[in-house]
């Protein structure tokens, strides 16, 4: 009986897992290099129109805004719709200013060519938006981005 | 005594380490890539100059009323019909451009009552406090894409020979800059310039009244 088991045991030898740490570590050096953290907690409802025609934005040099009726959790600020920069609300009053901040905190190479993304709600008024705009030419900033989401083809 | 060599370290949980960190970097990853509408503002110009005479026939009206109902050369359409409106509108060629020459590459109607030339057609968007930012992205984008349309055009008739297996010419010539943003191609801006002057962009924006 035993001599059988003994030829048992050449079975197929273990994988080795020796090398799986390495893989493992490639494909988490590659998340973390492609990470990018949420910079800004979104107070506001936010969801985007759609279009086609649309351009890639160019990130470095971009400063957003939002715009939406405040989310859910912010309820005690009413339903009338809201304007945020970085991670509290302002006034239309305020864009001015903010966004002149937002430029300096930029690379200076950068701040001549600097664009605007509007992050606005599609519920919201237009006018909210004409405001904003009106801010910002203020301010000077004249290149925006009316973020938006590609629309597929309807066809 | 003799030396003694280390004893080897356990990396068995190496691998349960990295493990729980990519999955950690996993589930926070969020690759987006923002698209949208690019646009100018008009600088604050503050210097009294008197603006100058534009024809009702260079003028292309779209309103937009707080009920998001469309109203384009005092008529009311669906903003299915508004690109081509655009399109017919822009690509008229009906006169001459303030230099005095004509549109040859106009494949329009030439009507009397519509745009003289590119050059001079202005598409002049109003929209009520009140309307979606919805339907004014959608207005904008149909307009934009009726610039779009006629500058793919004229980037198609010119520049076919050097992109001969692109589908779309401007496209491809906007993609290749973007490619080489490092180094400056002087012929490949030259033409990205020559086919946006063909088609000026004009799209003036009146604040809403309050």
């Amino acid at each position: 009986m035993s001599k059988f088991r003994k030829k048992d045991k050449g079975g197929l030898p273990a994988i080795s897992t020796a090398s799986l740490p390495d893989i493992v570590f490639m494909l988490l050096f590659f998340f973390m290099v492609a990470t990018v953290m949420r910079d800004s907690t979104l107070m506001i409802e936010n969801r985007l129109p759609s279009a086609d025609q649309v351009e890639k934005l160019k990130k470095d040099r971009t400063i957003f805004i939002y715009a939406g009726k405040p989310s859910d959790l912010y309820k005690q600020f009413g339903k009338e719709p809201r304007i945020q920069f970085n991670d509290a609300y302002i006034t239309v009053e305020d864009v001015q200013s903010s966004v002149i901040q937002g430029i300096n905190d930029l690379n200076e190479d950068l701040q001549s060519r600097v664009v605007i993304g509007l992050k606005i709600d599609k519920e919201t008024n237009a006018g909210l938006v004409s405001d904003i705009k009106q801010e910002l030419r203020k301010a000077n900033a004249l290149k925006v981005m009316y973020i938006a989401n590609t629309k597929t083809d309807k066809l | 005594m003799a030396k003694r060599a280390a004893p080897e370290v356990n990396a068995g949980s190496m691998a349960d380490i990295a493990f729980l960190l990519l999955i950690f970097f996993l589930v926070t990853t969020t690759i987006e890539k923002d698209k949208g509408l690019l646009r100018s503002l008009p600088p604050i110009d503050d210097t009294e100059v008197e603006p100058p005479i534009i024809r009702q026939k260079n003028l292309f009206t779209v309103n937009i009323n707080r009920n998001n109902q469309l109203l384009v050369e005092e008529k009311e359409i669906p903003i299915s019909e508004l690109r081509q409106a655009a399109i017919d509108f822009l690509d008229n060629g009906g006169g001459t451009n303030p230099e005095g020459e004509s549109c040859d590459y106009c494949k329009g109607k030439r009507l009397e009552d519509s745009s003289d030339h590119p050059d001079k057609a202005i598409i002049s968007m109003k929209h009520d406090r009140e309307t979606t930012y919805e339907k004014y992205i959608d207005v904008q984008n149909e307009l934009v894409a009726a610039y779009n349309f006629l500058r793919e055009r004229e980037a198609e008739r010119l520049y076919k020979k050097y992109y001969p297996n692109a589908d779309k010419v401007f496209t491809a010539m906007l993609e290749e800059k973007e490619k080489n943003q490092f180094s400056k191609d002087e012929v490949l801006n030259e033409r990205i310039e020559t086919v946006k002057l063909l088609f000026p962009m004009k799209l003036s924006e009146a604040e809403p009244e309050k």
